[in-house]
């Protein structure tokens, strides 16, 4: 086991069981201590009127310079709308081979979908995007295995499709680069 | 891996540049910026790019005049132009110059995907597909499906040559004979297996439900549909897609799966684009299409369509020399996922489940067995472990399971699905009660 911890910092409200359960998935895949923090910063300042939602680009930096230094990532966890200046939106982003990056529980959510409420099918949907996440910042890109939790997806369906884990490449990829 | 796909990004703007940047590098594509035209016809000068997306509107020179330049110099270079508002105008003159496509800003990281992949395909990503499509050699990803009978031998012999067809297959077999698996199987060994394999249950699902389901909706469609959502066929682009329970269907989406079968292409509901996706479909049911379509229950048209190849997966009863295996590997799997020592089943109890007629196939053996691990000393399997002896054993189960089904139902009701009391009047444990209800697929009245 890897000593050094990931951190989480969650910016708004969150369920407690739902932070701690994230953080034990995050455990599990990555072998390492999980470290929870709430985070504390004005959203208002990342807020774009215009596109009526949050501006992702710095959000990762402002969780960047919050990075404490014996953490080994960090991962900022939000309950907005994100998105980057080109795309419509983002469920999260990642600094590929860096230290931090962001997820948003904002689209996971069934109900703005029109659907009924769903708080495991989302729970289980936020683990997958943390450790999508957390794998970039270890250096792994977007795996072609359709099961492989590392696969791009830019709808929840998608999310719903791939499993929580890494695949075995992936894998192998992680152990032989341990950023 | 083979050579990486490489794309230059051209932007005046820099948080355009940085997005698009971290967003192709986790693609796994090799990516270079530059932030006006002049600077990207001079790395183009020395470098090769696969795709150059390119602003249209810069300061100095424009887009457009950057393409024709391009264009120019390399007549097959992969063009993609980005527009800030749908000036549809510029955009037809950029695809009269030669580009291969436009965007608006903002896109949707989707539209971006599909547009990037489509391009990739273009060039060399084909080549590779081949090669890794050419690789299948064995079945593989087929060690769910457990038996060494001819009856299962057979079965495995029509996945292998089916799987590199591109053929739709229907799968057909009784409740609880490992359909799915089957399905999965095609996909493993087919062509398409780096791609998803999508399954929806058509039966679970009403025809509203099921239409939001295999299509998808658009922002919007419905109250409180706030975005967009992806339908199976959608997310099964590429891959395979399982209908299961496919008899199920009304007649409305019967029509609708016809059509969808024969274009290739469909729109979301509140939607009006047209999406196309390659998909390969299969499906399974455990009645028969066949007599369903003489008594016009099921559309003549859509069977022929989507009976190119029938596999059929005889019922356990057919093929008991299986047994002692599914046996064995339900033991394996399920002493693994509930970590404990694996036990062993006594000869006795062996004999009798092979003598076992199981009505519910392969998941009702799957259950026993597991039932049989949770309530048992941990190391031997018995027959005192085993629901056999109240269970029927008659080749005359249907009249016999249809009595037990009635039976059970009026007790349920009597005792208000009351589980401990129903159980205690029938005289048998909850799991057996549970196990019969998920059997006869019972449900409280108000839940029909
Ligand atoms: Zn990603
Ligand atoms: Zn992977």
């Amino acid at each position: 086991m890897n000593l050094q911890p990931v951190t989480l910092i969650s910016f708004g409200y969150f369920e407690k069981d739902f932070l701690e359960q994230t953080a034990e998935a995050v455990r599990h895949e990555f072998n390492c201590p999980v470290n929870l923090r709430e985070g504390h910063i004005d959203l208002s300042d990342y807020y774009d009127p215009a596109r009526r939602q949050y501006n992702g680009n710095l959000l990762l930096k402002q969780v960047d310079s919050m990075s404490l230094p014996d953490s080994r990532k960090t991962l900022g966890l939000f309950n907005v709308d994100l998105f980057i200046p080109i795309l419509t939106f983002i469920f999260g982003q990642a600094f590929l081979n860096g230290r931090c990056g962001i997820a948003s529980l904002y689209r996971l959510s069934n109900e703005r979908y029109g659907m009924a409420n769903d708080d495991k099918l989302m729970l289980e949907r936020l683990k997958k995007e943390v450790i999508h996440e957390l794998g970039h910042t270890f250096g792994l890109i977007h795996c072609l295995d359709s099961a492989c939790v590392m696969r791009s997806s830019t709808y929840v369906e998608e999310i719903d499709q791939k499993n929580i884990h890494l695949c075995s490449d992936c894998r192998n990829q992680l152990a032989g680069n341990p950023a | 891996m083979a050579k990486k796909i490489s794309i230059l990004i051209v932007d005046d703007e820099e948080s355009v540049r940085e997005s698009l940047y971290s967003w192709f590098i986790e693609d796994g594509y090799r990516v270079e910026c530059a932030e006006n035209a002049k600077k990207a016809l001079t790395i183009l000068e020395s470098d090769q790019f696969d795709i150059v997306l390119a602003d249209i509107k810069m300061p100095g020179m424009d887009g457009l005049e950057m393409l024709r330049r391009i264009k120019a110099h390399k007549q097959d270079s992969i063009v993609i132009v980005m527009t800030a508002f749908a000036t549809v105008d510029t955009a037809v003159k950029a695809l009269k110059d030669g580009a291969y496509d436009y965007v608006t800003k903002p896109f949707d990281p989707d539209d971006l995907t599909h547009l990037i992949r489509n391009a990739t395909m273009q060039i060399s990503l084909s080549e590779e597909n081949e090669s890794l499509k050419s690789k299948v050699v064995s079945l593989e990803h087929v060690e769910d499906l457990i038996g060494t009978s001819d009856a299962m031998k057979h079965v495995l012999k029509e996945v292998e040559s089916v799987a590199q067809t591109n053929s739709s297959v229907i799968i057909t077999g009784e409740s609880g004979t490992g359909k799915e698996l089957v399905a999965r199987a095609i996909h493993a060994n087919s062509p398409r297996k780096f791609f998803p394999f999508v399954s929806v249950h058509c039966g679970a699902l009403t025809e509203s439900l099921l239409e939001s389901e295999l299509f998808g909706h658009e922002k919007g469609a419905f109250t409180g549909a706030m975005y967009n959502r992806k339908g199976r066929f959608e997310m099964a682009d590429s891959g395979s897609i399982f209908l299961d329970e496919i008899a199920t269907i009304s007649t409305k989406m019967q029509v609708e799966l016809l059509r969808v079968l024969e274009t290739k292409s469909f729109i979301r509901v509140g939607g009006n684009k047209e999406i196309t996706s390659d998909f390969r479909v299969i499906c399974a049911t455990n009645k028969d299409l066949k007599s369903m379509v003489e008594s016009g229950l099921f559309r003549e048209d859509l069977f022929y369509r989507l009976n190119v190849v029938n596999i059929h997966i005889p019922p356990l009863r057919n093929r008991k020399a299986d047994i002692p295996l599914l046996v064995d590997y339900f033991i394996k799997k399920y002493c693994l996922s509930m970590n404990r020592q694996q036990v062993s089943i006594d000869q006795g109890a062996l004999k009798r489940l092979q003598d076992f007629n199981f009505p519910g196939n392969i998941r009702e053996l799957e259950n026993m067995i597991e039932r049989a691990i949770v309530i048992g000393d941990g190391k031997k399997i018995g027959l005192k472990d085993l629901p056999l002896e109240k269970s029927v054993v008659s080749s005359s189960a249907e009249s016999l399971d249809d009595f037990e089904k009635t039976f059970i139902m009026q007790i349920l009701t009597k005792y208000n699905w009351n589980i401990s009391r129903t159980a205690k009047a029938l005289q048998v444990d909850r799991v057996t009660l549970y196990n019969k209800i998920k059997k006869y697929d019972l449900k409280p009245a108000d839940q029909q």
